[in-house]
């Protein structure tokens, strides 16, 4: 190990490093001072988040099974911040709450432990590697569901998203184990090679495909995610619906694209179908919806047919789509599950009609849902709109005219509960509504932070052409 | 700063700047103020627009500004102007400027109210500068989106419905305009140079087979804002539902989005598929014509009646511009202008007399010429100049439309033309039949000989939208010059 493996790793190491000392900082800290730890922790985490935006070297690691790039360090830097919006704002909630329960610090190990999980899984290079990453970010979340250990639903949260990714890691590594079998490789850039159009390589990938879906909740893997969503505590609600499925998103391309790459006649199909699927049954379920978590998890899975779009055009065009749009997705849907934790903290309330008359009580928290809606709903001038429209850029490059139609239908279908809760917040009036409160301040910048990104990452051009720079010289 | 940019951003210095506004008072002063400002900047637009034409510069757009936005996929921030461009801003200001003296008591979040009447004001203005398509898209959905919290939160009725249904109608036919635009985008250019750029659009020939699949999608994507049949059911149920500043600038600016779309993108870029679509949407929108006509006869909620009669003035707008003559261009845009104008001076007499009766409905009213003259006065010339009286801008309008309509020979254009031609009486049947149910007469009810007279700003609004429709119908041909220089790329590539 020199300093230049190390630099390659930073990311992965920093956050090893951050989570033993949490860990000490466990054994040593008392009662009082756990408030401390959870400032520490932040704001430790904070300084790791800017470390990684400074330049890291590009390359392969222990024989190619890590390999980094600067999409990669990109995404895991939007990987980081998101989790970073994440920690403030719940940051309220561990000290309200988890302190009480003594499990402030395990909160932050879990979450760590399945950041660097999805950082390995962004960066693997080889099969085998995939699988540890997607174990390790998978497990810790599973227990994160089930926090609200009083909480019933909470409870079957935890056990609904274990069996589910038990079985979903299951079918992806009988699927690793068929191209295993066919191609006699692990490697990601030797089964490129390798891999033969064979009906024994085509199962693989579906199998393959199929338990990375789960992570996605692409139809028809998606069961778990409304409940699992409405049990969690909400931070991990958001953590799986942002960061987890981001990552997910981002290895699924990468693999289609890279050991694939000869089977496009196969799974380009596959999307077709599947998107759409997962974008009407995402949204149809979605109208329906009461609970706000609910809602926003159904959302989220119409969203993930979306982001199918991009995939569909295998091109740097389709690259940069996908990434932008997973960037753009993260602080829409943070803003979005931010306000639902403030409000839900503070009250207890979670459904739509609590929501009535919330602007004239509280106009900022209904500003910046609005602002996360309107952007989840791809409403210009926020950024939403821009990451749609290259997602359908993307699809309409490769001549899907009819899928970026029903793409815009969904979102015309999305466009109507989305106001649905705009109506809620503005247009209604309620006799008891959601009476003023103060944030705490990382709950201030949290929304800040992600009302920020909505607004800049949209019109504020450069971000984009640097993704599609960097996807090009990947591509070539 | 260039003098179109400004459009943009001094609305948007305006809605900076209401953000700070404490009450009514100050959200209606701030409002006043910029849209005063607009105004003055659109009738300094036209003196330089002309000046610009007399100094011989004969490009299709003047006033040209281009940045790139997102270099990789050649988006680009393009806007320009022409005449009809020129005009449609003037138009839209005058408009917004009405709206604001007409809300002046707005009672409920009167901040967010402008604010949402400033940014809609935006996107109308940024629309119809743009000469990128994405761009121009942009501005579109900038200027529907605040219609919902505008009818939702300050409208009347059955408003969340009609918001809803509103919005997603618009926002459902912008889906078709997205696809529209995303095909035009990848086949701008035969060398891999692809653009949203209208112009440079314009010097491809798309192949016709694309054209065929294109203009449809293009053309309805842009016409259901217009209120083209079957697809205007969102606009009298929102018009009845919205307060009566959204529904002047709803009716008098963001109706006409449709037909500047339909004419310079769907037909301008697309002039293989508009020869071969035309028939088709020509049979629409003479339904509508007649239909809107027909159906503003049997309404009793005025509101619903000046809906209508926008769905059928605005059918006369497609329809104009869907027969492909140069004479019926002209009257199209003169149409547009023309009931841009009217609808708003109806739609805001309406609110004044809703807001002194507490009524809408005409059976309920009766000889308010008695009570409130001002009003009824005024109501009158609205009525007449919307029935066509020469002297007001109707007559000019329509006119030139069936003028024009009459010159093409074959059957079909001349059958429709006639059928069309009937809305001219019919128009006359339903205005009269609420001039004499609403104005005559004996006064129906004891409590209106108490209504109170038109305040200052009312009658600012007023006169502000009366002057334009006297001027385009005594100085027509001053318009129509300026017009008929602004069509003449259309002609060369279309006729």
């Amino acid at each position: 190990m020199n300093l230049e493996t190390i630099l390659k790793m930073q990311n992965e190491l920093l956050l090893v490093a951050m989570l033993l000392a949490i860990l000490i900082g466990e054994i040593f800290t008392t009662q009082q001072g756990k408030v401390k730890l959870i400032n520490f922790t932040i704001i430790t985490f904070a300084a790791v988040t800017l470390i990684g935006f400074f330049n890291q070297p590009n390359g392969d690691l222990f024989g190619g099974m890590f390999h980094t790039n600067s999409l990669i360090h990109l995404l895991k830097n939007g990987l980081n911040v998101g989790v970073l919006i994440i920690l403030m704002q719940s940051a309220g909630w561990l000290k309200q709450d988890l302190i009480q329960q003594k499990k402030s610090a395990e909160f932050f190990m879990l979450l760590f432990s399945s950041l660097i999980g999805l950082n390995f899984l962004i960066s693997s290079g080889d099969f085998l590697m995939f699988y540890v990453a997607l174990e390790l970010s998978t497990l810790p979340v599973a227990a994160l569901a089930a926090y609200n250990a009083y909480k019933r639903q909470s409870a079957e949260a935890g056990i609904k998203l274990i069996l589910s990714a038990t079985l979903a890691s299951g079918l992806a590594l009988f699927g690793i184990s068929f191209l295993y079998g066919s191609a006699g490789a692990l490697y990601f850039d030797d089964l490129a090679n390798l891999l033969q159009l064979s009906n024994l390589t085509i199962l693989g990938l579906v199998f393959f495909f199929a338990g990375l879906s789960f992570k996605i909740s692409l139809v028809p893997f998606h069961f778990w995610t409304a409940d699992v969503y409405e049990g969690a505590p909400i931070n991990v609600a958001s953590y799986l619906s942002v960061i987890s499925k981001g990552a997910a998103v981002f290895i699924m391309m990468f693999i289609l694209f890279n050991v694939f790459k000869a089977f496009t006649s196969i799974w380009e199909p596959m999307l077709y179908i599947i998107a759409i699927a997962t974008m009407f049954i995402g949204n149809l379920f979605a109208l329906r919806q009461q609970n706000m978590k609910r809602f926003l998890a159904f959302s989220s899975v119409a969203q993930a047919g979306f982001m199918l779009l991009g995939i569909i055009n295998m091109s740097a065009l389709g690259v940069t789509s996908v990434v932008y749009f997973v960037l753009v997705y993260m602080f829409s849907n943070l803003g979005a599950f931010g306000v639902v934790q403030a409000i839900s903290q503070k009250t207890g309330k979670e459904n739509m009609d609590d929501y009535n008359g919330l602007y004239r009580t509280n106009p900022m928290l209904s500003m910046v849902m609005m602002l996360g809606l309107f952007s989840l709903a791809g409403i210009p001038p926020v950024a939403g709109f821009f990451g749609k429209f290259f997602l359908f850029t993307a699809a309409a490059g490769k001549a899907y005219y009819i899928l970026v139609f029903l793409a815009v239908v969904n979102a015309t279908i999305a466009l109507y509960y989305y106001l649905k809760v705009i109506r809620a917040m503005f247009l209604r009036q309620s006799e008891n509504p959601i009476p003023h409160f103060n944030n705490d301040v990382f709950m201030k910048i949290g929304l800040a932070t992600a009302s920020a990104g909505i607004l800049i990452l949209g019109l504020y051009s450069p971000l984009y052409d640097y993704i599609q720079s960097i996807s090009n010289l990947i591509f070539n | 700063m260039d003098i179109l940019s400004l459009f943009i951003v001094a609305p948007i210095i305006t809605v900076a700047v209401l953000l700070f506004a404490k009450n009514l008072n100050q959200s209606r002063i701030i409002s006043l103020i910029g849209s005063l400002v607009q105004l003055g900047m659109a009738i300094n637009l036209m003196f330089a627009y002309l000046a610009e034409r007399a100094s011989g510069n004969s490009a299709i757009m003047v006033f040209t500004k281009s940045f790139v936005w997102f270099k990789s996929l050649n988006i680009r921030y393009d806007i320009g102007a022409d005449g009809i461009t020129v005009f449609m801003i003037i138009l839209a200001s005058i408009v917004v400027l009405a709206g604001v003296f007409i809300s002046w008591k707005i009672n409920d979040l009167p901040k967010e109210f402008f604010i949402s009447l400033i940014v809609l004001a935006t996107g109308v203005y940024g629309f119809f500068i743009s000469l990128d398509l994405f761009l121009m898209f942009l501005f579109f959905e900038v200027a529907v989106i605040p219609m919902y919290l505008l009818i939702g939160i300050w409208g009347s009725g059955p408003k969340e419905n009609s918001a809803m249904k509103l919005t997603i109608m618009l926002m459902g036919a912008s889906a078709l305009l997205l696809v529209g635009i995303l095909g035009l985008y990848f086949y701008s250019s035969p060398d891999g140079a692809l653009t949203f750029n209208i112009l440079e659009i314009s010097k491809v020939n798309i192949p016709a087979e694309v054209q065929h699949y294109l203009f449809p999608v293009v053309f309805i994507g842009f016409a259901v804002i217009g209120a083209l049949f079957p697809f205007h059911t969102w606009s009298p149920s929102g018009h009845a539902s919205a307060p009566t500043a959204v529904s002047m600038l709803h009716a008098g600016v963001l109706m006409k989005l449709g037909g500047y779309g339909v004419f310079r993108v769907a037909m301008f870029l697309l002039p293989i598929g508009a020869k071969e679509w035309s028939w088709f949407f020509i049979i629409l929108s003479v339904i509508g014509v007649v239909y809107g006509a027909l159906a503003a006869i049997k309404q009793t909620d005025l509101k619903y009646i000046n809906a209508y009669s926008s769905v059928s003035h605005l059918g006369l707008v497609l329809f104009a511009l869907l027969m492909l003559n140069k004479t019926t261009w002209n009257g199209a845009i003169i149409q547009s202008l023309s009931h841009g104008f009217m609808t708003a001076l109806f739609f805001a007499l309406i609110g004044m007399i809703y807001e002194r009766t507490h009524t809408r409905d005409v059976r309920e009213l009766g000889g308010l010429l008695k009570v409130i003259p001002f009003i009824s006065v005024i109501y009158v010339i609205a009525g007449l100049a919307s029935l066509g009286l020469p002297g007001f801008s109707g007559f000019v309008a329509e006119m030139t439309i069936f003028v024009g309509a009459f010159q093409h020979v074959d059957l079909f254009h001349r059958v429709a033309t006639i059928i069309g031609a009937t809305v001219i009486v019919i128009t006359a049947v339903y205005i009269l039949r609420v001039v004499g149910m609403m104005l005559m007469g004996p006064v129906k009810k004891e409590a209106y000989n108490l209504l109170p007279q038109a305040t200052w700003y009312e009658k600012t609004g007023v006169f502000l939208l009366l002057i334009p429709i006297i001027i385009i119908g005594t100085m027509p041909l001053w318009i129509s010059d300026i017009i008929t220089e602004s069509i003449k790329p259309f002609i060369e590539r279309m006729l």
